[in-house]
């Protein structure tokens, strides 16, 4: 009887794209390895029977040498061999690296179906495979498989049943490597090409300074068509449809509430000179939906389609390796930029991609410096909209400083706790060029999951606003913080609570500082503040997962001395 | 024939791994990735100021850190 169906293979070879097919479970894929940290699982049909399959992280053998390796490999031990069948997931342009881990399943006894994935590609790189021999040689159903399309995954679900455990001696090391060059040189024929562009380009890519050259323009680049984008839907599509369809819809429900009183103030807020502000009223129905679509949502669409494109065309472990040397001087490898860059989207999943890393140190510095240097695109967004009023000097200020700090608070980590990092080793993918349906796909995904956590938790936000502003509770909070907040960071005491409701959510805490009218500086230093302090709960709750409440209580602690500091500093310090 | 690590080897050169001069642990992660000894590999480049090297090792291309690329000894023409 067969409980699980694992999928396995080396990292970057198309699991999750095999896995999506599989089970029609929609998962985040890119080109670079080490996507996949989470284990997932979905149901397949096979007849009449319904099969749990299991995504794991990539792994290239089974002594795992990270956080989510040992996920996987724990994973895929815990069940007696003949309930489970282990796909295992090859990349084709690859075949005698992948075999390395095919070998080693099969040494262990596990009943494995391989899946050479990414058939389509090996045309063009001059590889042929004879499948039918591999077939024979490793004594295992081969299928071959271009997940992307979908050719070949009816194949694969047929013969699953097939996998059954073929004998296999244990071997060291050297011979599986003499084994895998025997079956490679029975199996696979390469044809001699000319260097393509594409390669050359490749090639390019990894050489210090036509490397550097192209990631200083690719990243220039991509800030730029992220704050195009962004601005564009939001003048072209969404202000319109907010100023010139959904307010006088508001302005007449306003009138029929006779414009003040309990329901008013929830639904619509306050009225500012006699009119309805999405910007500053704070009702459920004016600025919760503001913040959230007009103000925020352009941005996270804007952002996760560059980033989808920069991950699928294989860019960043390219600039994992240029910012290698940088990232030793924080106790961190180069890898360690993956992470950050998904954490200016959302910190939750930068943090829970840290997994990757293979010391508890790393992931506490790499933790640590996401959640204080690094602001979610809601923040930015709401950043971009408030002080970008004022010029883009301003907006590029603020990320000076946070460069500045997360540098600092870095170098000091790495300076202060025990224990060394481990280095660098990383497989840089093949440039792909994914059909634009996959990354819409992927936007897709990305923006439903942004609105299901963001809405329900803005809309409480705004209503906990609202509330408090009705029965004139602020005043108490502002009186106990007065000290620290007008005293030190010099902004008014009422942005206090604007900075305590940060921790819900960034975005709504930048829009409870619209009405309080705040000079260039204020703004700046409330900023900086919002990013460096606390963040929101959901950074919180995976960081308490992923660290332990010790680590949690320590990342904290720095967390606050560096709001203090960097706060005060840029109070005394700067001058506009 | 002579011996040199991957550090001392120049840019675009070809050689064949010699030994791994690591502990298990590392040797393991090397092995599992393709580079063994008597492997081939073409250095691609090497970043400046104790930076990475990156190699190419069968069909892919691999990052590794400097301290790591010094563990790598190979035989070069």
């Amino acid at each position: 009887m067969i409980k699980k169906i694992f999928l396995i293979g080396n990292p970057n070879v198309g699991k999750s794209v095999v896995f999506s097919r599989l089970t029609g479970v929609q998962v985040i894929s890119s080109n670079y390895p080490g996507t996949t940290v989470e284990v997932t699982s979905g149901y397949l049909n096979i007849g009449e029977e319904k099969i749990e399959v299991v995504d794991l992280p990539g792994t290239y053998s089974l002594e795992p040498a990270s956080k989510a390796e040992e996920a996987a490999v724990f994973l895929l031990k815990e069940y007696p061999k003949d309930e489970i069948i282990v796909i295992n997931t090859i990349d084709s342009t690859n075949l005698e690296r992948n075999l390395y881990l095919t070998l080693q399943l099969l040494e262990e006894g596990f009943p494995v179906v391989a899946c050479l994935n990414m058939c389509d590609d090996t045309q063009h790189r001059g590889i042929s495979i004879d499948m039918e021999n591999l077939e024979k040689l490793l004594g295992i159903p081969v299928i071959p498989t271009c997940a992307i399309t979908g050719v070949g995954i009816k194949l694969l679900i047929e013969r699953i049943k097939e996998a059954k455990p073929c004998v296999r001696n244990k071997f060291s090391h050297e011979q599986r490597w003499q084994d895998i060059g025997q079956i490679i040189e029975k199996v696979q024929r390469l044809t001699h090409r000319h260097h393509t562009f594409r390669e050359a380009l490749e090639d390019a890519s990894v050489r210090p300074v036509s490397g550097m050259i192209m990631a200083i323009v690719v990243i220039f680049a991509s800030f730029k068509i992220v704050r195009f984008l962004g601005e564009l839907l939001i003048n072209k599509v969404f202000d319109p449809l907010f100023f010139n369809f959904y307010q006088p819809i508001l302005e007449k429900l306003s009138a029929a509430l006779g414009s003040q009183g309990f329901l008013h103030h929830l639904l619509i807020g306050e009225l500012i000179n006699g009119k309805i502000d999405f910007r500053q009223s704070m009702g459920l129905l004016t600025t919760a939906p503001y913040i959230e679509f007009s103000m925020v949502l352009p941005y996270i669409i804007s952002f996760y389609l560059v980033l989808s494109v920069l991950e699928d065309v294989g860019f960043l472990p390219r600039l994992a390796m240029l910012l290698d040397n940088l990232l030793h001087k924080l106790g961190l490898h180069g890898f360690a930029i993956i992470p950050m860059l998904l954490g200016f989207g959302c910190n939750v999943p930068g943090i829970l991609a840290t997994r990757i890393l293979e010391s508890k140190r790393e992931r506490f510095i790499a933790s640590t410096l996401i959640s204080i240097g690094v602001p979610c695109v809601p923040l930015q967004a709401m950043i971009f909209g408030l002080l970008g009023q004022f010029g883009g000097f301003y907006v590029a200020g603020v990320y000076l400083v946070l460069f500045a700090v997360w540098l600092l608070i870095g170098v000091i980590l790495n300076r202060t706790l025990k224990g060394y990092s481990p280095e660098f080793l990383l497989e840089i993918p093949p440039y792909r060029f994914p059909p634009l349906s996959i990354l819409l796909q992927k936007l897709i995904l990305r923006v439903k999951g942004f609105l299901i956590e963001a809405v329900p938790i803005v809309l409480l936000g705004v209503l906990l606003v609202n509330m408090l502003l009705y029965f004139r509770l602020f005043d108490m909070v502002n009186y106990i913080f007065a000290p620290v907040v007008n005293g030190l960071f010099g902004l008014p005491k009422e942005s206090t609570i604007a900075l305590t409701i940060g921790f819900f959510r960034k975005d709504v805490a930048v829009g409870m500082l619209m009405p309080l009218a705040l000079n260039v500086k204020q703004l700046f230093i409330a900023s900086v503040l919002l990013a460096i302090s606390f963040p929101c709960v959901a950074t919180f709750v995976v960081l308490l997962k992923e660290l332990g409440l010790r680590y949690l209580i320590k990342a904290t602690l720095i967390m606050i001395a560096a709001g203090l500091v960097v706060g005060t500093l840029l109070n005394l310090g700067i001058m506009f | 024939m002579k011996k040199v690590s991957l550090i001392q080897m120049k840019e675009k050169q070809k050689g064949r791994v010699f030994e791994i001069s690591a502990g298990t642990g590392l040797q393991n992660r090397f092995m599992s990735m393709g580079i063994y000894p008597g492997k081939e590999i073409t250095k691609l480049s090497h970043f400046a100021l104790r930076g990475p090297v990156a190699i190419k090792v069968g069909r892919s291309i691999l990052a590794l850190g400097h301290g790591m690329a010094g563990k790598i000894i190979l035989e070069v023409e």
